[in-house]
């Protein structure tokens, strides 16, 4: 063939723009792929920055001598032992108030040891490591333990503890909690699930099977839309101009014959939070209902069958594991939610478990908050206990949901 | 045989029951926008007794710069700016970082690779902000003062920013992906029948086709960062100040708000309903950013079918 008439360029300067351009393109590839290798290692190192704080030595004396008090060593101390310890050295007043909060006979050894490292011997945190550092430079830490602080042990712990799971809030890090913080959160998603998930259904029921096409149906679901995207914090403002302030003979349960409470309860919260995760909850419905297939509906109005006997005992059924699996991961955004419960008005301390929807309340994501701004090192390890606590929390919940999808999900 | 269908009815039976159920539907439908009119409602009408108050005016809080509602001054602008900054630095990270990652997810990698990329994606999507606040103050805070020395504030704008465009890159990413494989696959053999490497497709014709929604995913990414709360309340630091120094310590309007009310605030007082005022602006400003990406999306999508 004539070169003259071939259609494809060659030559070498074909041949180095062709390879510049391969250049150019895997060097992109690179570049693309990294952004997503930046993402990963944030995630690392994110994961990396919890665990280093929640574990690590620590320094720590006590302000007063254990011998003082008694002559057994402290890890044999008995129940009974530790009981007329604590009655005859803390203060008639202190000890009321703490039979007060919980009868003193009823409550287990491990309870007692604490009260009496926390009240009595009043153990004193010096300074406390990081994981990597407690690893990395383990002999640098014990000599400058010993120099600077020579009356304190040192300690490798970990943070997160059966204790700190059991025990509620305290002034003191190592001997703070988050069983109160727990529980709150539990009643608050609860709230928020009860409120929410009925008419959170109901309204995609309505959106998908009833609602003519018209001008308000379209207004409905554009505000739906907007409505997920409004700030968690403007929620915030709305349930405490509502539920906490307008609502407050309603919210604090004054109403019911509840006393002892203003508007900012854990039903304010939960309900506060019920509205953030509504529009979440609908659309997430939407798309469920939306994926059962119009040859079921047909087939039930064909035999004869009402709307509502249609969408009851077919269109539900057939969209409920993905109704669920929606429901619980607004829940779980729920869960991890905090700027709100700071506007509703979170407690910030507060060592009573909630007792019922009238109840002052703390949440997990609120004593994070907390705990990581206090300048104190032993605050952030707890911080990073809780959020561990959180983390596993959230996780178990998605993987519900996953499993969920996975095992109900009917194809068509 | 006439007589055997005299009594039958061909009229819509009443149902009452049916009525009943679908009017309670309706209300739950309709609930939605009552909470739309309530947040309206609310803010606007303690804004309004917030712009009531004669010692405010609208020129003071749009033209000064110091706010402390508390002793008369109401400049507004010390808190948007600090908002502006951390929001820019975060869409600076959460754009490059999260369309990049789309175009690999969408038009580089394989199956298996995505299967266990998008969950990392998801997995830093679904972390609480409280999280990334943790992660900002006692990680990067530490690392910028480490590279940056002194001048970097324990609490400072740009820790938050970054963190806050690590926090939003998964929903640029994904909302980017959405767009970019909704672009028909013909377009890419066309591209590749013309002799086009992988890299000038995406760029030169996937990513054009696409570029409503990924327009879309920014104008929500930059919502999301106007209403950050949590990261901005941990790490940016306590107390308005109008500054142009990322490495400061300035307080942003979500921030503020968190930051006031989490203390006790009384109903009435000057700081109450100024709180209402940055919270009907942030209303505003996001519902706007919000409806605006919806109408990009639905205009500009260029149609193939």
């Amino acid at each position: 063939m004539n070169p003259t008439h071939n259609h494809f360029p060659e030559g070498p300067s074909f041949r180095s723009a062709l390879n510049t351009r391969y250049r150019v393109a895997s060097v992109w590839q690179a570049l693309f792929f990294s952004a997503l290798l930046i993402a990963i290692i944030s995630l690392t190192a994110l994961i990396y920055d919890i665990v280093d704080g929640a574990f690590g030595y620590v320094a720590y004396d006590y302000k007063k001598d254990p011998a003082t008090f008694t002559s057994t060593p402290l890890e044999d101390l008995t129940r009974e032992e530790l009981l007329t310890i604590l009655q005859a050295n803390l203060s008639s007043g202190a000890y009321n108030k703490l039979n007060n909060e919980k009868a003193m006979e009823t409550r287990l050894q491990g309870e007692l040891y604490t009260l009496f490292l926390e009240r009595l011997i009043q153990l004193d945190i010096k300074k406390t490591w990081s994981f990597t550092e407690s690893i990395m430079r383990a002999g640098a830490i014990r000599t400058e333990a010993a120099e600077k602080y020579p009356a304190a042990k040192l300690e490798f712990r970990s943070w997160l503890t059966p204790q700190f799971l059991t025990s509620p809030m305290s002034s003191k890090a190592e001997f703070a909690g988050v069983r109160t913080a727990i529980l709150g959160s539990l009643w608050l998603v609860g709230i928020a699930l009860l409120f929410a998930m009925p008419i959170g259904t109901g309204a995609a029921i309505y959106l998908q099977e009833y609602a003519p096409k018209n001008w308000l149906t379209k207004i409905i679901q554009t505000n739906i839309n907007n409505l997920a995207g409004v700030p968690s914090i403007v929620y915030g403002m709305l349930g405490l101009a509502i539920f906490v302030r307008v609502l407050e003979p309603f919210t604090s349960g004054s109403l019911f014959g509840v006393t002892d409470s203003n508007g900012r309860t854990v039903l304010s919260a939960g309900l506060t939070m019920g509205i953030l995760i509504l529009p979440l909850i609908i659309i997430n419905a939407q798309e469920a209902i939306k994926a059962v297939p119009d040859s079921l509906r047909q087939a039930a109005y064909g035999v004869g069958a009402t709307k509502w006997q249609t969408v009851w005992h077919h269109i539900l059924p057939n969209s409920i594991a993905g109704i669920l699996t929606g429901s619980i991961l607004a829940l779980s955004r729920a869960l991890g939610e905090t700027a709100p419960l700071i506007v509703v008005g979170a407690s910030t301390f507060i060592s009573v478990d909630p007792s019922g929807p009238f109840s002052k309340f703390t949440a997990l994501p609120i004593q994070i908050y907390q705990w990581t701004t206090r300048p104190q090192s032993e605050f952030h390890a707890i911080a990073a206990s809780a959020i561990i606590v959180l983390l596993v929390m959230l996780l178990t919940l998605n993987a519900t949901a996953i499993l969920l999808r996975n095992r109900f999900q009917r194809k068509y | 045989m006439k007589n055997q269908f005299k009594n039958l009815d061909l009229r819509k039976k009443p149902r009452i029951g049916e009525d009943a159920i679908q009017g309670l539907l309706f209300i739950a439908g309709i609930l939605s926008i009552f909470t739309t009119l309530a947040i309206v409602y609310e803010l606007g009408k303690e804004a309004w007794l917030f712009f009531g108050d004669p010692e405010v005016t609208l020129a003071k809080f749009f033209w000064t710069t110091r706010w402390q509602p508390g002793i008369g001054q109401f400049g507004v602008w010390s808190l948007v700016t600090s908002t502006l900054i951390t929001s820019f630095i975060a869409m600076l990270i959460s754009l490059p970082l999260g369309l990049a990652s789309a175009l690999f997810l969408s038009e580089y990698a394989s199956l298996r690779a995505r299967s266990i990329l998008k969950p990392i994606l998801e997995v830093l999507a679904g972390i609480p902000t409280v999280v990334y606040g943790y992660f900002a103050l006692l990680f990067v805070t530490p690392i910028l003062k480490n590279i940056f020395g002194d001048v970097v504030q324990v609490y400072n704008m740009a820790s938050a920013g970054l963190v806050m465009g690590i926090m939003i890159l998964p929903l640029i990413s994904s909302m980017s992906e959405d767009a970019l494989s909704a672009v028909p696959r013909a377009l890419r053999e066309g591209a590749y029948a013309m002799g086009a490497t992988k890299f000038e497709t995406s760029i030169q014709v996937v990513l054009p086709a696409a570029l409503s929604g990924i327009g879309a995913a920014l104008i929500i990414g930059i919502s999301r960062a106007v209403g950050e709360t949590m990261i901005v309340a941990v790490a940016a630091g306590a107390g308005p100040k109008f500054t142009f120094d990322p490495f400061q310590a300035a307080e942003t309007m979500t921030g503020h708000i968190a930051r006031i009310s989490g203390g006790d605030l009384s109903y009435n007082t000057i700081d109450y309903t100024s709180l209402f005022a940055i919270a009907l602006m942030l209303f505003l400003v996001t519902l706007v950013l919000n409806l605006i990406s919806q109408r990009v999306v639905s205009r500009f999508r260029e149609r193939y079918e």
